[in-house]
């Protein structure tokens, strides 16, 4: 399946007609109508960097509607971000901090300006998600298998073999459909000229997507005025197709499912995220102590009595599932279910040991698996990324630190990460050491200049750095949701978006550039009988 | 490829999950059993506070009426002496109502109903964990104005009123399923806790006086229905005047008034037949309840009152551990 235009180039029509505009052109609408950006937006400048609103004082395509919108609002941006805020206490979307004086719960940061995507442009990504997650599951359940991927070598055996997340008792394993990671959550951030890039693939315990929702139910209720002429696309399917993805994997067909989410339990970071799914999906959120494994076989203790479970979407660490197969020290784990789920007896989501294909260094060989997998070229690129095990790269990574920003292979929320172009030479001698000393452990890739999205702080609008987290299902129906979470770093400057390091977010609008037309005439929180076009 | 999914696909349809979402956890079923406990503590302790204020400013000075008693009702003398040395107005009504370190406190009850709640919030209808969301914030925002006199009524009114904002969002949109019944045995087994503890102490008083109360008898009595709202009610039930046994008979057995003994343990009875293995639980509740009709409530003075009312607080506590042992303890489910 070979796609017109260069990989990735996912914006590629709109902009090989349109060049971007140059300082000189800024301000000269298409139509002629130049909106001024007035009140909060007064000044607003991303500077060289693409924006993914704004293309100069132009709006971006898909953003004309979403920008009169917004534009007409002036000073009342802030009072619907007030409401925002509101909303967020009042419904109690929260996450929590670890911290020295103990755990706070913290009110989710929340960008009341969106994050608007094109249909044409998520189209592709959605294929290119998909293209992804067919890879990596077939590259999983290869490694657990045959390991034709290791024999071939397209993939180094050592990489593997000195991989902290490969699981010894997983091999031989045959979970439903051949998929192993049911449930990935892959970061896509978009480069100054506008090339979208996935930067990694969470393919463990991914989190986010509840936020991803109740972001959307809070700009439902501020922005509730224009929804529906902005013919914004609807996400709220998520929750129902888990729930389906999950379903198909129990070992009793014909029997209603029994499906639990088996959570760390309160005090974990995404505690929330584990309710709240449970409850759109009618679940039952589970901790470790309410699972029991007797005769290979999942049971639940229940008020009336033990009670079979079919299906465990589990938000607990492989390591810590089974104290009879992993850590003996666990106490969030079910002894035994490891026994139940090689023999057949209960699906785990992610199955454990997906894992392995979430590892930084494995990452940079993703687009050679999609090749070899697939038989064909990655539709999304790859970040490019120097693998330091391998003594030609390090070499290069070692001679140019001071550009590249080095990452661990398998830390997630933003830990351990070396900024280059930020960093002393005494943290770059120290950089080089660890290298070194572990360069298995290493990767390096080249600072990207992020996109930014216009961004509420400090009453004025400003261009923050952002990138986007979608959700990838799969197994029996694939899934992609549309858009995902949006995550914006909210220091000037930061490229940082992780919540638990003062990263916001905002609601992700796919937005039909074709159908979606405000009109020119009244401002959007006047008369609404007209704003819906004829045509 | 053919392996490449259409992201158009329907999901395939599922049997109803209606069947499977009647299971509750043990763990879920004891978290939901205090939540409702907590709750009704909290509007309680908000409702003795604003009708013993009430009595406290109506009888003079020489009436002697004082703080601690509401230590007692509350079950938390003790911990209060620990912390002060006298019972005084604003330091006793600080310590029920605001102190957070005081597990017993209305702000504390808030607390722990809501993190119970969030712990099992898949359970509760959206709405209803928002409104218990709510009175959290609203009473960490504005506890300082519950301890003032002058806006101490109107602040514990107004949290009686959103605790029934509670309890109607949870009547009006929770399905009748197991942990409803947790839910309303929790409540009503706390409120019957809570009016024995009412007669036990206040009404105690009253009937065991020395003669310096005859004459606010009346108000007396009116506050100790009040206490736990009864006073309109027990007017249509009986007329006029208010005396001793008939507030003691109506706040113990009168089957129709809510926050009476009787309508609590037919309430906990009920729920409990909703739920699976309830014989144990329900020996304990019929226990209580026969002992509850065979006590001669005219010949008892102040002394037999205190003693029947250990008796029935021993039943409530029974009643307990039977449930505690028959539903939430899982080590003793998996041996089943």
């Amino acid at each position: 399946m070979t796609r017109p235009g260069q990989p990735g180039d996912i914006d590629g029509a709109s902009r090989s007609t349109r060049p971007r505009a140059t300082h000189a052109t800024r301000g000269a609408h298409r139509n002629g109508s130049t909106p001024t950006l007035a009140g909060p937006w007064a000044g607003y400048d991303s500077g060289d960097g693409w924006d993914e609103m704004l293309d100069g004082a132009t709006p971006r395509p898909a953003c004309t509607g979403v920008m009169r919108y917004l534009g007409a609002l002036g000073d009342e941006l802030l009072e619907r971000q007030q409401a925002a805020e509101l909303a967020i206490r009042s419904m109690g979307v929260s996450f929590t901090v670890y911290s020295e004086a103990g755990n706070i719960d913290r009110a989710w940061p929340f960008d009341v300006i969106p994050r608007v995507i094109s249909t044409t442009e998520w189209r592709r990504t959605s294929e290119g998600l998909l293209q992804r997650l067919a890879a990596l599951n077939l590259f999983v359940d290869d490694l657990y298998g045959d390991a034709k991927v290791l024999d071939d070598g397209i993939v180094p055996r050592e990489i593997i073999e000195a991989s902290p997340n490969f699981r010894e008792a997983c091999v031989g394993a045959r979970p439903a459909f051949g998929t192993w990671a049911h449930i990935c959550g892959s970061d896509l951030v978009r480069d100054a000229d506008g090339t979208v890039y996935v930067l990694e693939d969470n393919l463990r315990v991914p989190s986010g997507v509840s936020y991803m929702l109740e972001n959307r139910q809070i700009s439902k209720r501020v922005f509730a005025d224009v929804f529906r002429d902005l013919d914004i696309h609807p996400i709220d399917g998520y929750p129902t197709r888990l729930r389906s993805t999950l379903a198909a994997l129990s070992p009793r067909p014909g029997e209603p499912p029994v499906i639990v989410v088996l959570t760390p339990g309160i005090y974990n970071s995404a505690y929330f995220e584990h309710a709240f799914l449970a409850q759109q999906m009618g679940a039952h959120l589970v901790e470790g102590g309410d699972l029991v494994v007797d005769d290979d076989v999942v049971h639940m203790r229940t008020v009336g009595g033990l009670v079979r479970v079919d299906v465990v979407y589990r938000r607990v660490d492989d390591l810590f599932l089974d104290p009879e197969v992993f850590r003996p020290d666990s106490t969030l784990g079910v002894p035994g279910i490891m026994r139940a789920w090689r023999a057949g007896n209960v699906a785990i989501a992610n199955a454990p040991g997906a894992g392995v294909a979430d590892d930084k260094v494995v990452y940079a060989y993703v687009p050679e698996l999609i090749r070899y997998y697939l038989g064909e070229d990655a539709l999304i690129p790859n970040v490019e990324t120097f693998v330091c095990l391998d003594d030609a790269q390090r070499s290069h990574v070692l001679a140019n630190l001071e550009e590249l920003v080095v990452k661990p292979a398998n830390e997630s929320g933003g830990y351990g990460l070396f900024m280059g172009p930020s960093s002393t030479e005494a943290q770059q001698e120290e950089m080089r050491d660890t290298i070194e000393a572990d360069p298995r452990n290493w990767i390096a890739q080249p600072a990207l200049a992020l996109s930014t999205s216009p961004t509420l702080c400090d009453g004025q609008v400003a261009p923050r750095h952002i990138d986007l987290r979608p959700f990838v299902l799969s197994g029996a129906h694939p899934y992609v949701t549309n858009g995902g979470l949006t995550r914006v770093a909210l220091r000037e400057g930061s490229l940082i978006v992780n919540s638990s390091q003062g990263g916001g977010s905002k609601d992700t609008w796919i937005v039909d550039p074709d159908v979606v037309r405000l009109p020119d005439g009244p401002p959007p929180h006047a008369e609404r009988a007209t704003n819906r076009p004829s045509a | 490829m053919t392996a490449r999914p259409d992201t158009a696909d329907e999901p395939p349809t599922e049997s109803d999950p209606e069947e499977v979402a009647t299971m509750l956890l043990s763990r879920v079923a004891e978290n939901i059993y205090w939540a409702g406990r907590y709750l009704e503590r909290a509007e309680a302790t908000a409702r003795l506070v604003k009708t013993h204020t009430e009595l406290y400013v109506d009888l003079p000075l020489s009436a002697g009426v004082g703080w601690a008693p509401l230590l007692v009702v509350t079950g938390s003398h003790d911990a209060y002496q620990a912390a002060y040395a006298h019972a005084r107005e604003d330091e006793v009504v600080a310590f029920l109502v605001t102190d957070n370190s005081h597990t017993g406190s209305v702000v504390a009850s808030i607390g722990q109903a809501r993190s119970n709640l969030r712990a099992t919030r898949a359970m509760l209808p959206r709405r209803t964990w928002e409104i218990v969301n709510e009175l959290h914030h609203h009473v960490a925002d504005t506890g300082h104005r519950a301890v003032d006199r002058r806006t101490r009524l109107s602040w514990n009114e107004d949290l009686i009123r959103r605790c029934h904002l509670v309890s109607g969002s949870i009547n009006a949109t929770m399905s009748r399923d197991d942990a409803f019944s947790f839910l309303e045995i929790g409540r009503m087994i706390e409120r019957a806790d809570m009016t024995t503890r009412v007669l036990d102490v206040q009404a105690g008083i009253l009937m065991g006086d020395d003669g310096h109360l005859d004459p606010y008898a009346d108000l007396t009595w009116m506050a100790v229905l009040s206490s736990v709202g009864a006073e309109q009610m027990f007017r249509r039930a009986m007329g006029g005047a208010v005396n001793g046994p008939d507030a003691v008979r109506f706040l113990l057995r009168d089957t129709s008034f809510p926050r009476s003994v009787e309508h609590c343990l037919i309430e906990v009875s009920r729920w409990l037949l909703e739920l699976p293995h309830q014989e144990r639980p329900m020996a304990g509740c019929a226990a209580v309840q026969r002992s509850l009709d065979a006590v001669e409530l005219d010949a008892l003075d102040a002394d037999g009152l205190h003693d029947f009312v250990d008796e029935l607080q021993v039943g409530f506590a029974e009643l307990h551990e039977l449930l505690t042992g028959t539903y939430f303890l899982s080590e003793e489910l998996a041996a089943t």
